[in-house]
């Protein structure tokens, strides 16, 4: 999206007046589920059985549905499935203004009410709404929107709470702490529920069998906002809905330390309403408390569809009906860190999961205006507690995006050459240029000293930028003149004999590797035959990363196929083989699996290894350290100090080979430090983009706080990591690889 | 209940910064008196709502019992019992029953739980085993309460948002009846610890 300015400077501007405390409030919630989760002895398998639910549940849904309307009827309340938003917004005004005569209404923070935009609706009909949720009262007093699905207003501080406090209450003696603040919103807020005629509470969960519905609080508002009103209304998406009660458990157990980071919340409330308190009569207040007043409870369960059961449809997107908006793909996510919900989110959800709720309940445009975001550095994989494949939903939105968004107008025939992929005519160019990448890497190469000394000119650069939105104040990489596979073959191929080897392996080329970095796959190379590997380097198609990341899904799928195709007979013959390129090889594990039959798949998966993986592997299995470099042997421009600093690629992190490289430098002797930031922020070419060259800096600018000024030597894996260590840095890192290799 | 199950209560509790005091069933009343603020509301406990060990469960005097909405609104402390505890979590179970505990525990600065340790399971998935036929059978609405209210919306960690600001529990041992009984050797043991 070049073109669109105005998405760079929206960027810019919440990054300066909102990112601050987004990022302090986000990076702590992601360390406390870090921590959190940590403490669970069976976080895996809870975690398997939460996701074994949501599957059940969501397949059984049309019987889930007319269970729980026989279960909650049983109980004395009424169901009602609204097919949108406005057909529950008619349902919930009739039942408020005109036949309850309400004129107020008290609300527990509910994502899917403020999906339907029921407060709006009820202030048209004349009845007043109170957000009784402190962050959400805030929200609402300052007229702005939730920039978290849970906690709504982190992006405030509390000084400007503070402000907005005195502004609209005038208050004699103006709040200020945080107590003090909390005391005053607990009283005011104390009254309007006290007086108010209907509660509205959402719902986390809700049991089909017993009609018993779940609520996560930690203030006790949704406990007031039903205790203190005769008339309980409770707005959830239909895919709340699992089999049984005892589902809960695994949950519970879940979703706040998934989610902030609590082990527990402080109200988990299991409510079959209507529920059985008595309804305290604040005017009367003269008598009793318990006088039978729980029989006249008034009880409505409103089931949103609002486009949930065509998502259930939909193979792609249905994976996103198991969410339960624990936000914790939220906090995990750099960019989201940076940039907090109202850059990275669409109507009414944010975060990575949100680019499948915004597709399938507002549609494709929404969810486009966002979408980039998610760079697909899968760090929120293994934080979702269901299990979701979020980068996966955001590339087939992508993917759905480029195929019907299309300009017929745009001048495609310039660039059929460069772009030799399977998508429609007329996709974005930046898009297009950048899934093509490893025939831009090749012609590049053909052509190096007239391609780098072009790219590198103000007035390519200007074009660049202008048509394809290429930042300029990024290094553009540098094409070698003879890549990894000539080289190989000019020295005359391998050097240890396949039959004097202990093992075998293809080292991989991948694009970056074979036209750009060519020095540490020499590295790999020399590694390995100093370790008696009988080594191959043939000429390979490259794994479809570039194009997946730009959600090209055909293009991608078929380079998966001729990766497969090319590798088959070498894992036949018992070769391993060996990736250099992180991003690479999560593709031969991970994406490959919704490309190639099940078979292909994980045969090709269990041949591969990172290429400090397969060295660790070597070196646990008799493996020679003295034939590699240890710290003390460098003398060249390689610094040789025993202390490294080292980040892991974020892919590398996700598919569990980002520490390998930590032992096998460890083995060797050095003293090595790990980088505490997931995703260096680079992200394959979205840091390239104008639009996000700000942000993806932002990213990165922990690892400068952690490594900007160390005397370690710098090593990183991924090239992307490379390219934004060096612009952090000032200094490019090398590859654990190179470090570790004898010299040539 | 095991020793390690109260154990562990106890230190989830301390560590939610929930006080807790242990006495034999003999010193509820007394346990009650000492933990309440004044002026107090309580809901009367279960034991003393049924037939059997009448009033085993005394609640102090100066509790008021059956209260009305002008004396919630005026207590300091609400006394209501928990129908389970949960070890794992130092959660109790508080039941939304036609008595009150719901808006006892709720509208007021001070929450005191009583807990019998008979009814302490270890974990979630027995809390919900205990949960899932009373919701079917007897349609129960339960709150499973953690430590006092809290919010981190205005800037800073803050207990007491809407719920009470301070919970304490009492937590009550069974009467030891007879040596025969197989934890009574642990229970000794404990005991002395404390």
């Amino acid at each position: 999206m070049s073109s669109d300015a105005s998405k760079g400077d929206r960027i810019r501007e919440l990054m300066a007046t909102e990112g601050d405390a987004v990022a302090e409030n986000t990076r702590g919630f992601n360390k406390g589920r870090i921590e959190s989760t940590g403490r669970l002895g069976d976080y895996e398998e809870l975690k398997a059985d939460a996701r074994e639910i949501k599957e059940d549940a969501i397949a059984r849904l049309p019987e889930l549905l007319e269970q729980v309307k026989t279960s909650v009827e049983a109980n004395g309340g009424t169901v009602y499935v609204a097919d949108d938003a406005a057909d529950a917004n008619r349902y919930i005004t009739e039942l408020t203004a005109e036949e309850r005569d309400a004129d107020r209404l008290v609300k527990s923070k509910s994502m899917t009410s403020e999906e339907i935009e029921v407060n709006e609706a009820l202030e048209a009909e004349g009845v007043e709404v109170v957000e009784t949720d402190l962050g959400e009262w805030v929200l609402q007093l300052a007229d702005e929107a939730p920039s978290h699905i849970v906690a709504p207003a982190i992006h405030k501080s509390r000084e400007s709470i503070a402000a907005l406090f005195a502004e609209r209450f005038d208050p004699e003696d103006p709040p200020e702490t945080a107590e003090e603040l909390t005391m005053f919103a607990r009283e005011r807020l104390g009254e309007l529920i006290e007086d108010a005629d209907v509660g509205m509470t959402g719902a986390n969960f809700i049991a089909a069998d017993s009609g018993t519905m779940l609520l996560v609080t930690s203030e006790g508002n949704a406990r007031k906002t039903v205790t203190a009103t005769d008339t309980h209304i409770a707005v959830a998406g239909v895919e709340k809905l699992v089999p049984t009660v005892e589902d809960f458990a695994p949950f519970v157990e879940l979703i706040g330390r998934s989610g902030t980071g609590q082990d527990v919340t402080s109200y988990i409330s299991t409510l079959t309403p209507p529920v059985g308190s008595p309804v305290p009569d604040f005017e009367d207040d003269a008598s009793p408390l318990a006088d039978g007043s729980a029989d006249d409870r008034d009880f409505h369960l409103i089931l949103i569809d609002n486009g949930r059961l065509s998502m259930r449809d939909d193979e792609q997107l249905k994976e996103t009906l198991y969410c339960i908006r624990c936000s914790a793909c939220s906090n995990a996510c750099g960019n989201f860190q940076s940039v907090g919900g109202h850059a990275f989110g669409g109507e009414t959800y944010s975060g990575g999961i949100a680019t499948g709720w915004e597709a399938g309940i507002e549609g494709l445009d929404t969810a486009a205006e966002f979408n980039d975001l998610c760079t697909g550095c899968s760090r929120c994989v293994p934080a979702c507690p269901v299990g979701i494949d979020i980068p996966w939903i955001n590339t087939v939105v992508r993917d759905r995006i480029n195929r019907g968004e299309t300009d017929p107008d745009q001048t495609d025939w310039l660039f059929d050459e460069l772009s030799p992929d399977e998508e429609p005519a007329g996709l974005d160019l930046s898009t297009r240029i950048v899934g093509n990448y490893e025939t831009l890497a090749k012609w590049g190469s053909l052509t190096a000293p007239v391609a780098n000394r072009l790219a590198d000119a103000g007035p390519v650069r200007a074009i660049a930028e202008r048509v394809a939105g290429i930042d300029r104040r990024r290094d553009l990489p540098e094409f070698a003149s003879e890549s990894l596979v000539d080289w190989f073959e000019a020295r005359g191929g391998a050097r240890v004999p396949a039959e004097s080897a202990t093992r075998e392996a293809v080292l991989y080329p991948d694009t970056a590797t074979n036209y750009v970095d060519v020095d540490r796959g020499k590295a790999a190379v020399r590694v390995l035959e100093a370790l008696d590997v009988h080594v191959k380097v043939p000429d390979l198609p490259g794994s479809g990363r570039p194009p997946l990341s730009q959600g090209m899904i055909a293009t991608a799928e078929l380079a998966a196929e001729d990766v497969y195709a090319s590798l088959a007979t070498h894992v036949d013959a018992g070769r391993d083989v060996v990736v250099i390129e992180p991003s690479d090889l999560a593709m031969f594990r991970t994406e490959y699996e919704k490309f190639l039959p099940a078979a292909s798949h994980e045969r090709l998966a269990e041949a591969s290894y990172d290429v400090m993986e397969y060295c660790f592997g070597l070196l646990e299995n008799g493996g020679d350290p003295a034939a590699l470099r240890a710290p003390t042997a460098g003398t060249g421009p390689v610094a040789s100090g025993t202390r490294v600093a080292y980040h892991p690629h974020c892919q590398a992190r996700t598919i569990g080979v980002g520490e390998h490289a930590t032992a096998v430098m460890e083995a060797l002797g050095y003293d090595v430090r790990v980088s505490d930031t997931e995703c260096c922020g680079m992200a394959g070419s979205f840091g390239y983009k104008s639009d996000y060259y700000e942000l993806s800096m932002d990213v990165g600018e922990p690892i400068r706080e952690q490594f900007g000024d160390t005397d370690r030597t710098v090593v990183a894996a991924g090239t992307s990591c490379t390219e934004q260590i060096d612009a952090l840095l000032g200094d490019a890192p090398m590859h654990p690889i190179e470090l570790i290799a004898p010299r040539a | 209940m095991s020793v390690a199950e109260r154990s562990t209560f106890k230190r989830r509790l301390d560590s939610l910064g929930v006080t807790v005091t242990e006495g034999p069933e003999s010193a509820c009343a007394a346990l009650i008196d000492e933990a309440a603020g004044s002026p107090a509301v309580g809901v009367a406990l279960s034991d003393d709502r049924t037939e059997s060990d009448a009033a085993a469960l005394a609640l102090p005097s100066r509790v008021t019992t059956d209260p009305t909405t002008a004396d919630l609104r005026a207590a300091h402390t609400g006394v209501t019992d928990a129908s389970l505890g949960v070890a794992e979590y130092g959660s109790v179970a508080l039941e939304a029953d036609s008595e009150g505990t719901e808006p006892v525990s709720l509208f007021v600065e001070r929450h005191v739980v009583v807990l019998r340790e008979a009814d302490l399971v270890p974990d979630m998935p027995d809390a919900f085993e205990w949960l899932g036929p009373r919701t079917r059978d007897e349609s129960v609405d339960v709150v499973f309460a953690t430590g006092p209210s809290a919010t981190a919306d205005m800037g800073g960690l803050v207990h007491g948002a809407h719920g009470p600001k301070e919970v304490h529990v009492v937590l009550l041992r069974e009467e030891s009846t007879d040596e025969a009984d197989d934890e009574a050797p642990s229970e000794a043991e404990v005991t002395a610890d404390e």
